[in-house]
């Protein structure tokens, strides 16, 4: 729970989405995210290390480098995020439909 | 699958908005949302008023079976046009949740099809994302609900 809802506070930022949309292309340095930027270079670094703390961005080492990409399956969970609302009013209204056709039905 | 209720809640935007198709005809789900009986069918609560009009409002509440109240909403209907047009606000009462207002419109596709959208507005985006998240407490207490009808069941055939 706690974990969902820090996935949903790291993509309320525009930058961090920016940084999301920027290495869903290809794996990045966080030298080339930072150019990507007017942002100041720390501020883009602190962006990178709360992404890669709720693991929607993932560290793969390429010898001295270090670079950023996506966590496909993190991704998806914002996706899921909010399927639960969506299944509520999908059975919710699933119901009126059966309600109303034997109401239909009777009359 | 095509899924027949889309639910759209944009990044930063304080409302979310849900759309349905249904094998109705727009009339029969008008009615659907002004027929106290069939209202509390599919709603799954007690209706304890409902006046469908402009300045008319509604009383919702819902018991467990212990007769505990689990949920009660109230809401006052601004703008009322048969086979159309909702315009009301949503107060679920007793929860952090400020008043919403919520925009229903009804629309015939064909005959014996037609499409709800229905727009909630809310006091501020972190609000609605705490709604969002709401699903998942639900169900947490449900199937704690569920835990607490067996353990009864049992309690009483010892």
């Amino acid at each position: 729970m706690k974990l969902r809802r820090d996935i949903f506070q790291a993509i309320a930022d525009p930058t961090r989405r920016a940084i999301l949309l920027l290495v869903a292309s290809q794996a990045m340095t966080a030298g080339t995210i930072a150019a990507n930027f007017d942002t100041a270079r720390p501020t883009v670094s602190k962006h990178l290390q709360i992404l890669t703390e709720c693991k929607l961005l993932e560290q793969e080492k390429n010898g001295r480098e270090i670079y950023y990409q996506l966590n496909p399956k993190k991704i998806k969970e914002i996706a899921d995020f909010i399927e639960p609302f969506r299944k509520l009013w999908d059975e919710r209204f699933n119901k009126l439909e059966a309600v109303m056709k034997k109401y239909k039905g009777k009359a | 699958m095509v899924q027949k209720t889309k639910v759209i809640a944009e990044d930063g935007k304080q409302e979310i908005m849900i759309t349905r198709e249904f094998d109705l005809p727009v009339d029969l789900l008008f009615k659907a949302y002004t027929d106290p009986g069939l209202l509390e069918q599919w709603m799954g609560t007690k209706v304890l008023k409902l006046d469908s009009k402009p300045h008319g409002s509604y009383r919702f509440e819902t018991k467990d079976e212990q007769g505990n109240v689990v949920f009660k909403a109230n809401g006052v209907i601004h703008e009322f046009i048969p086979d159309q047009k909702i315009t009301r606000t949503f107060e679920m009462e007793n929860s952090p949740f400020a008043i919403q207002l919520e925009f229903l419109e009804f629309e015939k596709v064909t005959n014996d099809t037609c499409r709800l959208k229905m727009q909630s507005v809310f006091r501020s985006t972190a609000l609605r994302d705490q709604l969002l998240q709401m699903p998942f407490a639900q169900g947490i207490n449900m199937a704690h609900n569920r835990l607490q009808n067996i353990v009864n069941k049992l309690k009483k055939a010892v």
